[in-house]
């Protein structure tokens, strides 16, 4: 049983669904996993810099239909899901690239049986040219599909097995959908890119139902949800550690107040309500405090509360100017960033998260938006580098390495890119691109390639990747 | 959403179990209905009346009074009625009691007659004309006047504060706005405001949250200077979320940068 997959699962998953891994013949037999390329994104000295976040080169990777065996009421179209899901999240993870289909070898397995040697190397010649296999099948037995999906290294013929595993649950649309996810992440953890983020929600604020509602949906757009209904103005939207709560602002009571929702047992979590503007709440990674911004004395200045806690948050500002906007160094919960206009135009700060050693990490423009990387190491901002004034031209998301302050721009649209947030992998971002009022969001990886919108009806900004529960 | 997929999924399960409904029919009885004939007693009695004399009947007699008969609309009078020898009354046509009152409230001059029948077909009347004012314009309709006044003095006197792109300073047009903001609300220390910051779209909308706060604090702060008290001012930021116009301009963008200023709610 493959434990710590449970452990992210939902909890109607947790009911429903039945993980385990195979136990293949080859599976204690000598298995690759040499030329796995990092995740973590380099940067090279001096200036501005290209983020290399794979390495070296992907690896191709093909993934022929998987077979069905025998034949259910909807089989053939939960094939069809399953295998558009399952492709669009490889060719999503920035890992591999997706060999053509027309190049496959005219055999093509749906389960170990069907290979030798030979079928395996043929994967791996002209002109496919693959270094990896995902291949497998799914079979309806009563009302519950069932999935089994392997993983072959096709560059070693002799022992090629890298994973398998079988999933079991109701036979729907929506959990074939989920078996896909579960694939891909399992997939791109074996391929060495850290935790995969396929089952993971994003929030954000969207005006589909008239007004700016908080929303959430899967990573690739599927699944959009309205969480809050209260009919007023809605902004920044954080998801807790772990996913169990959302913390955002709202006028809802008349006043900019932050407000904390369980998603779980869909109530509001007490939190006070304060004097002023209130806004920007960040969740600390241990998910029990809130930094936030509030002007109760006259400026923005960041505080912290407890959540739970119905006392005096700790101020940790004290500028005669605004801060806003903080957000926790996700690995160590030790500093944390903010922008402050201190200066003049907003730029982004960094301090402990007691409130000193508040140091400034951007020269000049206006920069704003800041969310930091899982690895601690960078952040991603919103940046428009020159001057103010009016300029009001687009600004652009960029990653900073924290340890060399070397940046990298992401988006070269000619639009206004803002509120980048990180996914737990810290390969992809999703960040909001628009033109005055019009407003989409996209994920994109961390080196700027392969930009793709995830939303079309409505207006929609400030998306918040749900991060992974860290352990501390 | 996971709760509800869950139970969406158990419901699915139960509509596979089919339950039958089994309707017992009852036999319906007809109910007869039963005619319940009465028997009537037929008696056949004689009797012999005494043939008198024709003899005239008395006139009836009526009269009406109201207890007002000059009204302002809206208010009412009681019409009172008496008759002798009338076996039928009528007020304006309409059947009532041979001895009453009845409240009116009529709503133009109006002309009331009471007409008594007696036994035999003599009739007497009686009238009486109660006329209807308009009211004269009165107390609450000069207060309403009076709020519909200063509302206006507000509008009129009580100027916006514009600002630059991402600045918060106030500008000169802004002190002398301020200035002529600050004599009104002293003139009139009953009005209390609330100080709205807004800004263009063309910042991020979190930032402008803090310059939305800062444009009306600002104004807030020039205007206690001037020494309209503080506890009479509340500010509230609504960033880019409140745009007074929404074209792609200068022009719009400056009406979007201001600190507006309007009437609070009154308590």
């Amino acid at each position: 049983m493959n434990i710590m997959k449970m452990t992210r699962l939902s909890p109607r998953l947790q009911f429903l669904l039945i993980a385990c891994a195979l136990t293949a013949p080859l599976a204690f037999a000598q298995v690759s996993s040499t030329n796995i390329p990092t995740p973590n994104g380099t940067a090279q000295a001096q200036g501005q810099v290209n983020i290399t976040i794979t390495g070296n080169k992907k690896l191709s990777l093909a993934q022929p239909d998987f077979h069905m065996v025998g034949s259910g009421g909807q089989l053939a179209a939960l094939q069809q899901t399953f295998d558009g899901v399952l492709w669009n999240d490889l060719d999503q993870s920035g890992l591999v690239l997706m060999v053509s289909k027309s190049n496959y070898p005219l055999e093509q397995p749906g389960s170990p049986a069907d290979l030798n040697q030979a079928n395996v190397a043929s994967w791996a010649n002209d002109p496919a040219n693959a270094q990896r296999l995902v291949f497998g099948n799914l079979r309806q037995s009563g009302n519950l599909l069932v999935l089994e999906g392997y993983l072959y290294d096709v560059t070693q013929p002799a022992s090629p097995f890298m994973l398998g595993k079988r999933y079991t649950g109701p036979a729907t649309d929506e959990e074939a959908r989920t078996m896909a996810h579960m694939l891909a992440d399992a997939i791109v953890e074996k391929l060495g890119g850290g935790p995969g983020i396929f089952a993971t929600r994003i929030a954000y604020i969207s005006n589909l139902s008239g007004h700016d509602e908080v929303w959430m949906m899967d990573y690739d757009g599927a699944n959009k949800t309205q969480i809050t209904h209260l009919n007023s103005i809605a902004y920044s939207p954080r998801i807790s550690p772990g996913g169990t709560k959302l913390a955002f602002m709202s006028y809802a009571s008349g006043t900019p107040q932050i407000r904390v929702y369980d998603l779980i047992t869909h109530h509001y979590i007490p939190f006070p309500h304060f004097g002023g503007t209130n806004a920007t709440p960040a969740w600390s990674p241990d998910g029990t405090k809130l930094a936030f911004a509030s002007s109760k004395t006259g400026h923005m200045q960041i505080y912290v509360e407890r959540v739970g806690s119905m006392g005096p948050p700790q101020q940790l500002t004290y500028s005669l100017s605004e801060n806003i906007a903080p957000v926790w160094n996700p690995k160590t919960g030790a500093q944390i960033a903010f922008e402050s206009d201190r200066t003049g135009l907003p730029q982004i700060y960094i301090m402990d998260s007691d409130g000193s050693n508040q140091t400034r990490l951007t020269d000049g423009g206006y920069a704003v938006s800041p969310s930091w990387s899982p690895n601690g190491l960078s952040l991603a901002f919103s940046w428009r580098r020159t001057g103010g004034g009016e300029n009001s031209g687009s600004y652009d998301v960029y990653i900073m390495e924290l340890g060399s302050h070397q940046y990298v721009q992401l988006t070269h649209n000619g639009q206004r890119n803002d509120f980048p947030s990180w996914a737990p992998d810290g390969r992809h971002l999703v960040l909001s691109s628009g033109n005055g009022n019009r407003w989409q969001l996209f994920t994109i990886l961390a080196d700027g390639t392969n930009p793709t919108q995830i939303t079309t009806r409505g207006d929609n900004q400030m998306p918040n990747w749900q991060p992974v529960a860290t352990q501390q | 959403m996971d709760h509800r997929a869950a139970a969406d999924y158990k419901e699915g399960k139960q509509n596979d179990m089919r339950q039958k409904h089994f309707h017992r029919l009852l036999l319906s009885a007809g109910f007869l209905s039963l005619a319940l004939l009465a028997a009537g007693c037929k008696h056949n009695v004689s009797v012999v009346h005494p043939v008198l004399p024709p003899q005239a009947a008395p006139k009836p007699e009526v009269t009406l009074n109201a207890d007002k008969t000059d009204l302002q609309r809206g208010q009412s009078a009681t019409l009172t009625w008496t008759s002798k020898n009338a076996i039928r009354v009528e007020l304006n046509g309409t059947p009532v009691n041979l001895n009453g009152s009845q409240q009116v409230t009529p709503t133009t001059s109006t002309d009331y007659q009471v007409v008594a029948h007696g036994p035999d077909g003599q009739t007497s009347s009686a009238g009486v004309r109660i006329t209807v004012t308009e009211p004269v314009v009165n107390q609450p309709v000069q207060s309403a006047t009076t709020q519909e006044t200063l509302s206006d003095l507000f509008s009129q006197n009580v100027k916006d504060v514009f600002f630059d792109y991402d600045k918060s300073n106030i500008r000169n047009d802004g002190q002398q706005a301020l200035t002529q903001d600050a004599d009104f609300l002293k003139q009139h220390p009953e009005v209390k405001v609330v100080i709205e910051g807004h800004c263009d779209d063309r910042g991020s909308a979190e930032y402008n949250m803090a310059l939305g706060d800062r444009r009306a604090n600002a104004a807030k702060d020039f205007l206690e200077q001037l020494g309209v008290s503080a506890d009479r001012m509340r500010t509230i930021s609504y960033g880019k979320e409140k745009p007074f116009c929404t074209d792609e301009t200068e022009e719009c963008w400056q009406q979007n940068r201001r600190a507006h200023i309007v009437m609070a709610q009154q308590q």
